[in-house]
């Protein structure tokens, strides 16, 4: 049981607020099968520092209409999707990831 | 007069000539030698697919350059850059504030880690041959970890 046991997570608003998210959508849909638990990439890979260079990294974020992902489908800490953000507009000003496809 | 590190990245015309790129470099090392900065380093990327068509070009030729300087100065070299014909897009970005907090998170990050490992009666820094890093760990505090990354 993957929720069964007691939660060990970090000190802080972040991972309060990741806790609730998570644990909200399970009980609506608690039908048979676990929703994969939401982590922020950011936190996980400590990545500090969201380069608009690193297009790999953002790509991710822009499904196919290219518009930036919210934070309650991909997991994303706040303070990670406000600097995910603006990579993505300063990329997307200089012709690296497009605002819109099609 | 202050001196912060900034990038500057400038987006030109696929098909500018070798001579373009190297007169646009000139000018901009020439504006920041006057006004007392320097380039640090230069990037060229070269050709590279724009995510988007400006002004039916499909392509553009990328040059990345590191500036140490005042803000006058990057204030001046945008103002030259935004008259330069044949520049698709540029872009100034002051990078060493964030470079800096990075630097920070990441010690803060460190320094935890190695409380946490003592205080379970480990030496401060990972041993070879200690299992995969992070994940599963005790000593990753801002990590969130219940099992569920078990099935990935």
């Amino acid at each position: 049981m993957a929720f069964g046991g007691p939660k060990k997570s970090g000190p802080g608003g972040r991972g309060k607020a990741g806790d609730k998210d998570a644990k909200g959508g399970d009980k609506r849909r608690g039908g048979g099968f676990f929703r994969r638990r939401k982590v922020c990439k950011f936190c996980a890979d400590k990545i500090d520092d969201i380069n608009y260079k690193d297009v790999k990294l953002l790509m991710p974020f822009l499904p196919e209409r290219a518009k930036i992902l919210p934070r309650r489908i991909s997991g994303v800490c706040a303070t990670h999707q406000r600097k995910l953000r603006t990579a993505i507009m300063r990329a997307r000003q200089l012709a690296l990831l497009p605002y819109t496809s099609e | 007069m202050s001196q912060r590190t900034y990038e500057l990245i400038y987006v030109l015309k696929p098909d500018a000539p070798e001579q373009e790129v190297a007169d646009l470099h000139q000018q901009v090392a020439d504006i920041a030698a006057r006004m007392g900065g320097t380039i640090e380093r230069t990037d060229t990327w070269g050709r590279r697919k724009l995510a988007y068509e400006i002004g039916h070009h499909k392509e553009g030729f990328y040059v990345l350059e590191v500036i140490l300087g005042s803000a006058e100065l990057m204030k001046e070299i945008d103002r030259r850059l935004k008259v330069t014909e044949g520049l698709l897009r540029h872009l100034i970005v002051r990078v060493d504030e964030s470079t800096i907090k990075a630097e920070r998170a990441r010690t803060k990050r460190t320094e935890e880690s190695r409380r946490r490992r003592v205080a379970r009666g480990l030496p401060p820094d990972r041993q070879p041959g200690e299992g995969p890093q992070g994940e599963n760990e005790d000593d990753s505090g801002d990590m969130m970890f219940d099992g569920a990354d078990m099935e990935a």
